[in-house]
């Protein structure tokens, strides 16, 4: 097992490293470089000179290069042009809302997706199998910036049931401890604290889990009615096996497998779709923040979100992986 | 010859499936057999002519939905005897795996993959045994090592993936005969393997039925098959039984043309050299309703008018000395000149008209 | 002669009896209704497709849809900047105009007819989502064709083109590209083109691991082999029996691009990226500059919302029918 470990994290090394380079000569070709976005419209050509060199601009590519794989592994993805303070620790700071956002969405969709799909596949053909497969074609098909704004008018400006914005209530006084608001009222028993930010979460989590809901739901139903028919759930059967243990040891073990992989690449877009949610519900995490540097052109936060977002992409798809390998004697024998 | 009750005694059993916007089709047309202890009954003919779903209908393996299933099957039980196609679902889950086992083709798919083989043999012998831990394990070994494989213990702990083909039937066999139960169907369970542990595997299923004197159900396309291990033969053609016979008498003297075509079929090796195969011309496909006329006929070199008038009745082979077990459903059987055949036209001549 | 059903059949003549015969049996075997034997795979889908109520609604959505599209100029009874009604509505004292005689849809914020921008609105969606998903479709199968050829053409050449490509791929899934797109946008400025592009390259890293996949698993097929033993030349089996048995999953993902290309436009439209241009609405744009005045007109920005959510659903309905139709599991 460790050595499989250790085997595919070498095999990253090829990855990041074409993505690195990629990433590079996307921010070398940028239309008329980065000075442009960097100054204003009406800077001189001194000005812009002087930039260029002092962004190594001049240097051989190379040495450009080496120079910006020095900086990112460093942690360094510049600074940003809205606060004026580098890009990681604005990231660092706004990571542990939009993660506590991820978590809750992660979790409505696979504690509603998988009963649901599995549900569906067991009523194949009934009224409860076309309403989820319909409702995850139309949560597929709804754009998740609309189905937030129409979330927050109707459950927190018509109905009032939930609040339309930020983490906590204005005014309500915690204590800081790890940046996870539910974590950290749960550690200080601040109960108050912990409802209200789980209030918070409800309406941008939904939104957020729209898109994942659907698949999983999709997904899983799929996955179980393929399982059904195959021949070892007859075999199951055959043996005269309870009705709980052929559906759990040998339907559901086996169906849920595929289910695995589409979590955790799901989990790797979650933070991609937090810019959308986020800005909604002004939810202060890293997509607000992302959303902000869209309206104002602040490109080493663009720059380094997509970083970010690619790093979290192949490790996720190493869990992934790693997991599967678990689950999966097949997979393991290889 | 047994003059007991037989064990399993199936009577017109029909299976109808209906689907959506396509109308029903009967894919078991009324089939009736008999199974004894400690007897291997055959059930041949080619794919598609209801064999393996009269199977799954006496293990009540059927899809909920879309079928209907008509007629009797009789089981002597410790307990009384009972229908096995009217039993409640929860009776039946009791029965299957007990006194009911099934051994099906491929082995590799009828293996959960995700589950060591361990687990797949002990989780049936705590469900109808009550076995736990250390004791279903050790009974598990044992079973492995009763069905012939090599070093059990450390097989317990495989998965599906790790055995080779004939390891696996025999772990689903060691599954079959958990419980020892009173019948066994095995659906062609020697297709999906290599001709030499084909034939392991068959001499493992002749030695069980004889020691446990379990019935056992044979489903097979395969006529070696039959001939090597089956006491008794049902030939079954478009969801009917068309020849049942001990056998020596249906290997001697089949009297329905297509048992006459599934015998042409084989090739022999006393057969002198060049002699031609004489192959069933057409396919299964080729058929119609039972209700009309013999479903046969199309592809039969000898079919006459009388053949197309209604369903031929079951009627014992006349003319030979077999005696009443040698059945069969043709108006115009295979070597027995029967008071209805004035017309003598020979084969070639028949099927020459029909192709020009 | 008669030939009544004889008591005595040997009265007939043998021919005659025969010929009954014969036509009794065409008869009996007639009333089986053979299903079409030998029909292509599509044409089989397509048969199925058409007793399938999901390929039935989508096809009528994607039909309205791409109808009233082409014909929006006929169709939209004014123009897309026409602010004949600017007097009438006041979006600053919460004061819009909603369905009318000469204004089916209402008005939007600027005192424009809703109904004639939603219709011409079509035509831009349709364009965005039809270039969009061209874009991702030719480099994807160009990238994904390349890659399943070498791998099915072998060698240890083939199998190391087939595995850089695949790393480019990988990486290229890695990206989050409607993002790459959005800093183009900032840096360039919003136009139609960064839309349908940025939308389109999001689209290359899946339709060429479809395609690859898909070839790949062709080319383990007893026919390939089969070709080969028979002298074909390898890059022949694969342009002319691999590659087209292949694109089936292929042009089932180019319908339900369709539909993701257009809710990731309106996605860009809402962080900014969409087409500035007025006179040419998208739904997505028209649903991001509605989202001001969702609590006060909702209407606003329903419409251009249900729009693309229906015409997204459309396509989704008609790709998935269509993979159930292809899928040979589900054949049988």
């Amino acid at each position: 097992m460790l050595r499989f470990i250790v085997r595919r994290l070498l095999q990253l090394i090829p990855t990041l490293g074409g993505l690195s380079i990629l990433l590079f000569v996307w921010l070398q070709r940028l239309p008329g470089g980065p000075e442009y976005a960097l100054l204003p419209d009406d800077a001189t050509a001194e000005q812009r000179a002087a930039l260029r060199r002092s962004l190594g601009l001049e240097e051989p590519v190379a040495v450009q290069y080496l120079a910006f794989l020095r900086r990112i592994t460093q942690g360094d993805l510049g600074t940003s042009i809205q606060t004026g303070r580098p890009v990681l620790e604005e990231f660092l700071l706004r990571f542990p809302a939009t993660f506590e956002l991820a978590v809750t969405a992660m979790l409505i969709a696979v504690t509603a997706g998988l009963p649901l799909g599995y549900l569906a596949a067991r009523r194949r053909g009934t009224v409860l199998d076309f309403a989820a497969v319909g409702g995850s074609l139309l949560g597929i098909c709804t754009p998740v910036f609309f189905l937030a704004f129409i979330l927050k008018v109707i459950f927190a400006e018509r109905l009032g049931v939930f609040p339309s914005a930020f983490r906590l209530s204005p005014g309500l006084s915690r204590t800081d401890i790890t940046g996870f608001v539910v974590l950290d009222g749960l550690m200080t028993r601040e109960w108050d604290v912990v409802t209200d930010a789980l209030a918070h979460l409800v309406l941008p989590g939904l939104a957020l889990a729209s898109i994942p809901l659907a698949v999983i739901t999709r997904m899983t139903r799929a996955s179980v009615l393929e399982v059904m028919g195959e021949d070892y759930v007859r075999t199951a059967n055959a043996k005269g096996l309870h009705r709980t243990t052929v559906r759990t040891r040998h339907v559901l073990r086996n169906a849920l497998l595929p289910v695995v992989t589409a979590v955790g690449l799901l989990a790797g877009s979650l933070f991609a779709g937090a810019v959308l949610t986020e800005s909604v519900f002004a939810f202060p995490g890293i997509g607000s923040f992302v959303y902000e540097a869209t309206q104002n052109r602040d490109y080493p936060v663009l720059t380094g979100f997509i970083l970010l977002i690619a790093t979290m992409y192949v490790f996720i798809n190493l869990l992934v992986d790693i997991s599967y390998s678990l689950l999966d004697p097949r997979v393991r024998a290889q | 010859m047994t003059t007991s009750t037989p064990l399993l005694a199936v009577d017109e059993l029909s299976v109808v499936f209906h689907r959506k916007g396509q109308g029903e089709t009967r894919a078991v047309d009324g089939v009736s057999f008999t199974l004894e202890e400690g007897r291997v009954t055959g059930l041949v003919g080619e794919s598609g002519c209801g064999k393996s779903v009269t199977s799954l209908a006496l293990m009540g393996l059927l899809p909920d939905r879309g079928v209907k299933v008509g007629g009797s099957a009789l089981i002597r039980l410790p307990d009384g005897e009972q229908d096995l196609l009217k039993v409640s679902q929860r009776r039946m889950r009791d029965l299957r795996g007990s006194q009911l086992a099934m051994i099906f083709q491929d082995p590799l798919s009828s293996l959960n993959p995700v589950v060591p083989i361990g687990v797949q043999v002990t989780e049936i012998l705590s469900r109808h045994r009550g076995m736990r831990g250390a004791a279903a394990r050790r009974e598990a070994a044992d079973l492995l090592q009763r069905v012939g494989i090599p070093d059990p213990t450390r097989r317990l702990g495989e998965y599906p993936h790790q055995l080779s083909g004939g390891m696996r039937q025999r772990a689903l066999i060691a599954m079959a005969v958990a419980c020892r139960p009173k019948l066994m169907i095995a659906d062609e369970p020697t297709t999906a393997l290599d001709v030499t542990i084909q034939a392991q595997i068959l001499e493992l299923l002749r030695d069980l039925v004889t020691e446990e004197g379990t019935a056992l159900l044979m489903i097979t396309h395969d006529l070696g098959v039959v001939a090597g291990l089956c006491d008794e033969i049902n030939v079954l053609y478009a969801g009917k039984a068309v020849e049942t016979a001990p056998r020596g008498p249906l290997f001697a003297d089949p009297a329905h043309p297509y048992t006459v075509g599934l015998l042409g079929s084989i090739p022999r090796l006393d057969a002198p050299r060049g002699e031609p195969l004489t192959p069933v011309r057409g396919s299964v496909n080729d058929n119609i309703a039972w209700a009309d006329g013999c479903a046969f006929a199309p592809r039969c070199d000898h079919y006459t008018m009388e053949c197309l008038q209604g369903p031929p009745p079951l009627v014992g082979a006349s003319g030979d000395e077999e005696g009443p077990g040698h059945i069969h459903r043709c108006v115009n059987p295979v070597g027995r000149a029967g008071p209805d055949r004035p017309e003598p036209e020979t084969p070639a001549a028949a099927s020459e008209e029909e192709r020009g | 002669m008669p030939t009544t059903p004889s008591t005595n059949p040997s009265q007939v003549p043998l021919h005659q009896r025969r010929a009954a015969k014969v036509d009794r049996l065409a008869e009996l075997m007639g009333e089986r209704g053979d299903e079409g034997h030998g029909a292509g795979v599509w044409r089989e889908a397509l048969q199925r497709m058409r007793r399938s109520p999901m390929a039935i609604t989508g096809a009528a959505i994607v039909a309205l849809f791409v109808v009233v599209a082409l014909l929006s100029e006929f169709i939209a009874p004014y123009g897309a900047t026409s602010q004949t009604w600017g007097g009438e509505v006041f979006p600053n004292r919460n004061e819009f105009v909603g369905p009318r005689a000469e204004n089916w849809l209402g008005l939007d914020h600027l005192g424009r007819d809703m109904f004639s921008r939603m219709v011409i609105g079509a035509r831009q969606t349709l364009l965005v989502g039809v270039v969009a998903t061209l874009v991702g479709f030719l480099f994807g199968a160009l990238l994904g064709g390349a890659a399943g050829a070498c791998s099915v053409l072998g060698g240890r050449w083939g199998r190391q083109v087939d595995n850089v490509v695949m790393r480019v791929i990988d990486m290229m899934l890695a990206m989050p590209t409607l993002l790459l797109a959005v800093t183009v946008a900032a840096l360039v400025g919003p136009s139609l083109t960064t839309v349908m592009v940025a939308v389109g390259v999001a689209q290359i890293p899946i339709f060429a691991r479809l395609l690859r996949g898909a070839m790949i698993s062709q080319g383990s097929r007893e026919y390939v082999l089969a070709a080969e033993a028979l002298g074909v030349r390898r890059h022949r089996i694969a342009l002319t029996h691999i590659l087209p048995n292949s694109m089936g999953p292929v042009i089932v993902q180019s319908t339900l691009t369709l539909a993701t290309a257009i809710i990731d436009a309106a996605a860009l439209s809402y962080l900014g990226l969409g087409n500035p241009d007025a006179s040419s609405p998208e739904w997505g744009t028209m649903l991001s500059e509605a989202q001001r005045f969702l609590s006060s007109a909702p209407s606003l920005a329903v419409y251009p919302a249900l729009g693309i959510i229906i015409t997204a659903l459309g396509f989704t309905l008609l790709g998935e029918a269509l993979r159930e139709a292809l899928d040979p599991k589900l054949r049988k």
